[in-house]
This record gives C-alpha cells, sequence and structure tokens, in this order.
C-alpha cells in the first residue's frame, strides 16, 4: 500500500502518532505493574521492564499473607451498598427535580448542585467525627453511609429524565399511572443504559476508596482492599513486588465489572448526545 | 356512555387567555371536532376535558358529575396524542394492554381484551414488536388500541393525524370514523386541518383566540359561516370577502365562496356588474382552474373555473360578483354574520 503523503494523510499519521505515545504513556505503569508481579523478588530489581522471569507465587503470598480475601470482601459489600443507595436516591431526587412541580425547586437544585463544588476533602473531619459519633468506626456503615447519596447521579439522571417526551407523562396518567407508578414502570426502564453508567461509576468510585477507609478503620478486620494494600506493602520488605502483585489482584474485579458494563457505560456516556 | 358539558370554561397561563369563558354541550356518543388555528386554545380546551389542565375557571361536566376535581384517570376518558406517547420500552401488546394491568385486571382478560382491540385496528401481527420497529400509521393505531382497550366512555384526540403523510392520513380518518360508529362512545377531536373536521365530524366547533366562534355540522359551518374568520377558515380556497360596497350597497362586507364567484370581462354590461379586479394568476389543477385576483391593494379573490373554459390571463382586468342567493353577509367591524 502507498504511504499517503497528502495533507489529509499526514494529519492522519500525527493523529495515531499521538494517539500511541499517549497510550504507551497510560499503559507503561500498568506494563510494569504486571511484570513485577509474575518475577519472583529477588529479580525485581533487575531489568524491571524485561519480563525474563515468571512465577505466580507472588500473587499467592500477596493473597495468603495480605488477607486480599476478607480485603475484597469488604470492598465488594461497601461498593455494591454505596452504588444501590446511590442509584436509589440518585433516582428519587432527579425525579423530583424533573417531574414534580413544587416551590423553590430551581433554588433547591442550584444547592444541590453546589455540593459538587466542594471537595470530599473539606468534609472528612466532620464526617469522621459525625461517624465516631455514631459508634461507627469500623463498620460497614461508617465506610458506606457517608456516600449514599451523590448531586452527579441527581444532575445525570435528571438530565435523561428531563429527555423523556412530557407526552409519555400525561399518557402515563391517563392510563391510571401516579408518580410512584410512573416512575417504576416507565421512567426508570426508559433511563437504564444512563443507570449502568451511573452505578459503574458509583462502583468503582467507591471501590477504589482509600482516604476515608484508612481513616475510619482501626481494625485489620474491616479494611477494604485499597487500604489492605497499603498494609501488604509494610508487611514484608523482602518481596518488593508484593504490593505489584496486590493492586494486580484488587484490579481483577474492577476489570471484570468493566467488561461486563462496558456497553452500558458507553450507551449511558452518549446517551442523548444525539436525538435517537 | 356519556355526554360532555363545559360551563364558562376558562384556563389562563400568567396573562393568557388559552380559554376564555367556553360553554359548549356535547352530546352522548357525539364526534365533535375543536377546528381552529395554532393557538387557538383547541388543545388546552381538549387537555382540561381529559384533566390534564385544571380550569382557571368554570365547570367541567362527563356525564352529570363534575370533574373539575377528578383525576384524568378516573374521568372514564382516553387520550390519544399527537405524539402517539407510546411506551418506547413495552411491546405492543404491553403496551395496550398496560392501562387495564394499572387497573388490576387479571392477565388473562387483559390479553383477550388486547388481542380483540389488536385485532380490530389490524396489529395482531406486530403484538409483539417494539413500537420503534413500528411506522407511523402502526404506532398511531397502536395508541387508539391502548384508547379504545378500556372502553372508556369518552375519547379525546389530540391531532392523532398530524404526523402522518396524506394517503395513510386519509385512511386513518376512515379507521377513526369507523372506530366511532363501532365503539358508540363520544369523540372529542382536536384539528387544524379543516378536511378532517369536515369529513369526520357530526359537529365542528370553531374555535379563534381562546373562544368558540361556531358551533354547528360541518354543512352548517360551511353554508352559513358565523363569521369572516368562520368563513375563510372553513373551506378551501377560503370564501372571498369583498369591501363593503364593492358588491351590492352598504356598509356591511360580502362573502362569496370561489365557486359560487362568477368572473366577467370588463365590457360586460349587466346593471349588476360587480367590483373591477386584475388577474394576478391562473391555477391549473387539473380538474379545475382557480383564477387569483386582485380587487385592491388589500383584497384578494380566488374563482374556480372549468378548465375548458375561456380562461383569463395574468393582468387582464375583469369583474367579479357573487350571486345574490350565494352572498354571505358580515358586519364591517365585529366580522359577525348580519343575516
Amino acid at each position: 500500500m502507498a504511504l499517503d503523503t497528502t495533507p489529509k494523510g499526514w494529519r492522519s499519521w500525527v493523529r495515531y502518532a499521538l494517539l500511541i505515545v499517549m497510550a504507551i504513556i497510560i499503559l507503561f505503569p500498568i506494563y510494569t505493574t504486571i511484570v513485577a508481579s509474575l518475577k519472583p523478588g529477588n529479580r525485581v530489581l533487575r531489568n524491571p521492564l524485561v519480563p525474563d522471569s515468571f512465577t505466580l507465587d507472588v500473587l499467592g503470598d500477596a493473597w495468603t499473607q495480605g488477607r486480599l480475601g476478607k480485603y475484597l470482601w469488604n470492598s465488594a459489600v461497601v461498593a455494591i451498598i454505596v452504588t444501590m443507595f446511590q442509584l436509589l436516591t440518585s433516582i428519587m431526587s432527579a425525579y423530583a427535580f424533573s417531574f414534580l412541580r413544587f416551590p423553590l425547586k430551581r433554588f433547591f437544585f442550584a444547592i444541590f448542585m453546589a455540593t459538587l463544588l466542594v471537595p470530599f476533602e473539606v468534609t472528612l473531619l466532620i464526617n469522621r467525627r459525625t461517624v465516631d459519633s455514631l459508634g461507627w468506626l469500623n463498620t460497614y456503615q461508617g465506610l458506606a453511609v457517608p456516600f449514599l447519596a451523590t448531586a452527579f447521579g441527581t444532575f445525570l439522571l435528571r438530565q435523561v429524565f428531563m429527555q423523556i417526551p412530557k407526552d409519555l407523562n400525561e399518557a402515563a396518567s391517563m392510563d391510571g399511572l401516579g408518580h410512584w407508578g410512573f416512575m417504576r414502570e416507565v421512567a426508570v426502564p426508559l433511563v437504564r443504559p444512563t443507570l449502568g453508567a451511573l452505578g459503574l461509576f458509583s462502583f468503582l468510585a467507591s471501590w477504589n476508596q482509600y482516604l476515608w477507609p484508612t481513616m475510619i478503620t482501626t481494625e485489620d478486620d474491616m479494611n477494604t482492599i485499597q487500604s489492605g494494600l497499603r498494609l501488604l506493602r509494610s508487611s514484608d520488605l523482602d518481596k518488593p513486588n508484593l504490593i505489584m502483585a496486590g493492586t494486580i489482584i484488587a484490579a481483577i474485579p474492577i476489570l471484570v465489572v468493566l467488561v461486563v458494563f462496558q456497553r452500558q457505560l458507553v450507551r449511558g456516556l452518549t446517551a442523548g448526545a444525539v436525538k435517537g | 356512555m356519556a355526554s360532555i358539558r363545559l360551563v364558562g370554561v376558562s384556563k389562563h397561563f400568567g396573562d393568557v387567555k388559552a380559554v376564555d369563558n367556553v360553554s359548549l354541550d356535547i352530546a352522548d356518543r357525539e364526534f365533535m371536532i375543536l377546528l381552529g388555528p395554532s393557538g387557538c386554545g383547541k388543545s388546552t380546551l381538549l387537555r382540561t376535558i381529559a384533566g390534564l389542565e385544571d380550569p382557571t375557571g368554570g365547570e367541567v361536566f362527563i356525564g352529570d358529575r363534575m370533574v373539575n376535581e377528578v383525576l384524568p384517570k378516573d374521568r372514564d376518558v382516553a387520550m390519544v396524542f399527537q405524539s402517539y406517547a407510546l411506551y418506547p420500552h413495552k411491546s405492543v401488546r404491553a403496551n395496550i394492554e398496560f392501562p387495564l394491568k394499572v387497573r388490576g385486571v387479571d392477565k388473562a382478560e387483559r390479553a383477550d381484551a388486547a388481542s380483540q382491540a389488536a385485532e380490530v385496528l389490524g396489529l395482531t401481527p406486530y403484538l409483539d414488536r417494539k413500537p420503534g420497529a413500528l411506522s407511523g400509521g402502526q404506532r398511531q393505531r397502536v395508541a387508539l388500541a391502548r384508547a379504545i382497550v378500556r372502553r372508556p366512555a369518552v375519547f379525546c384526540m389530540d391531532e392523532p393525524l398530524s404526523n402522518l403523510d396524506a394517503k395513510l392520513r386519509a385512511e386513518t380518518r376512515a379507521e377513526i370514523v369507523a372506530l366511532h360508529h363501532r365503539l358508540e362512545a363520544t369523540f372529542v377531536y382536536v384539528t387544524h386541518d379543516q378536511v378532517e373536521a369536515m369529513t369526520m365530524g357530526t359537529r365542528i366547533a370553531v374555535m379563534r383566540d381562546g373562544v368558540i366562534e361556531q358551533v354547528g355540522s360541518p354543512q352548517e359551518v360551511y353554508d352559513r359561516p358565523a363569521s369572516v374568520f368562520v368563513a375563510q377558515f372553513i373551506g378551501t380556497p377560503p370564501m372571498n370577502i369583498f369591501p363593503a360596497g364593492a358588491i351590492e350597497p352598504g356598509d356591511h362586507l360580502v362573502g362569496g365562496r370561489p365557486e359560487d364567484t362568477v368572473i366577467s370581462d370588463d365590457h360586460a354590461t349587466s346593471h349588476d356588474r360587480g367590483v373591477a379586479a386584475t388577474v394576478v394568476l391562473v391555477e391549473h389543477l387539473g380538474h379545475e382552474a382557480q383564477v387569483v385576483c386582485a380587487v385592491d391593494d388589500h383584497t384578494r379573490a380566488i374563482v374556480r373555473m372549468n378548465p375548458s373554459d375561456d380562461l383569463p390571463r395574468n393582468g387582464d382586468t375583469v369583474r367579479l360578483n357573487v350571486p345574490e342567493e350565494a352572498r354571505h353577509r358580515f358586519d364591517a367591524v365585529s366580522g359577525a354574520r348580519i343575516d
């Protein structure tokens, strides 16, 4: 095939070159982590980028020494609780802001959205104190409750609810549906792709939480996978790649979830972008 | 089945009077058309009957019951929307069954009812499809099936054919009329299309600016329009309205349908020669020719002629007249019919 040297062809070459460079930058840390986790501990620092030996021992050590099974379970419980509640609270609040009429609706929505401007770190200490005063340190509720509602989810769902034609709502009311019925039977099924994407975001965000679990867990039994990896690092200096292996194990569930739901994710992200 | 009675019904949106003090009686099993241009308040009036709008004033009766405070679902009214408003995630069967499901009708019974409704509207082959896989005409029939499945006393239809092409519109028009005969229910039908109004309704209520200008049978409204507005809204081409004194002495306007308006050359010698006009356009439609004439700077008149006649040409000066028995007289100020 002849080289395309037209201006359009060059632009295409440059674009692909940039994409390749960006892909290398993004994939490089993942590559080094995988290579390191599959090498024996004593060979990690020699030729760190070359996969010159292969063993699953380090992964096995990380699993047993690091109690990763327990941490994965804790993370899964918290992430599932947070995801379910975020979906529920986002659906209810977004529905109210989209379909109900009540005084000061715009004002309350603006207040809701303003919370997006407040970084979580700002409220960290206050939340820690609240959770402590409730006696929820080292509990699942302590890990999950501060994250059960999200203004982002409300905003995202409100935007897609607003695209549901008014006629559909009116047809439903003629058919005999009230607000609960319309939400359950029509509105929620129609925004399922967006719900899938929101659920995935919520799950990922909760799974990747590090600071909050570290702050409110003092017992090893209640560590999540991310805070548990920290303990793994400090537990065995002879095996510098143990933490790499733990990271790989921690990422596997996320990869599975992403692969299973990637279609939903893409559809959700582009929902409403074009007229259907 | 049920009659509908509107007593002084108004609906205001802020300062805008969408419906202004409308009173109307619709008999049981009648096919009433609400006809008017965009923004005249016809859809708002229909939605007020259906319960989708709360009236600002007045009373709405369905049968003997005042329904101002009754929820739409409890009014025994079904609505067919211009946009079809089908549930896109449900199959045709589920869409048709849905009103029954919400009302707690058991599964077997609602399956029967849905099959019957689908049969009536020729939807049986499509029952398992989603609305997205249907044509516009089929979707509108699903909307009709969903309306008829629970046998309501009143059907409200808001321009249900306006999204269909001309051929399909004619077919569906006939289907709706047949449905009216079959169901023996009261139909209230909103349209801005006078052909639909004339061919479907047992009576027409012509609306303008939130008020009803005239109520009558299609023939009555055509033959004896109550105002200049009705005269020009009903009929294609619209009625010619000549300035006061142009056709006959007096300070009133004179109207004549295009088919009643007579054109003659400028040398006519009759003692009643009509008004002078200039031909600006001759349109050949095959079965007839329409001659557009300028009477003055503000007045155009159209004359329907046989294409085989000796047709005038653009720029010709002609005289237009309306025979005495075909004249409609309107007050020059209010536009109301005089005789």
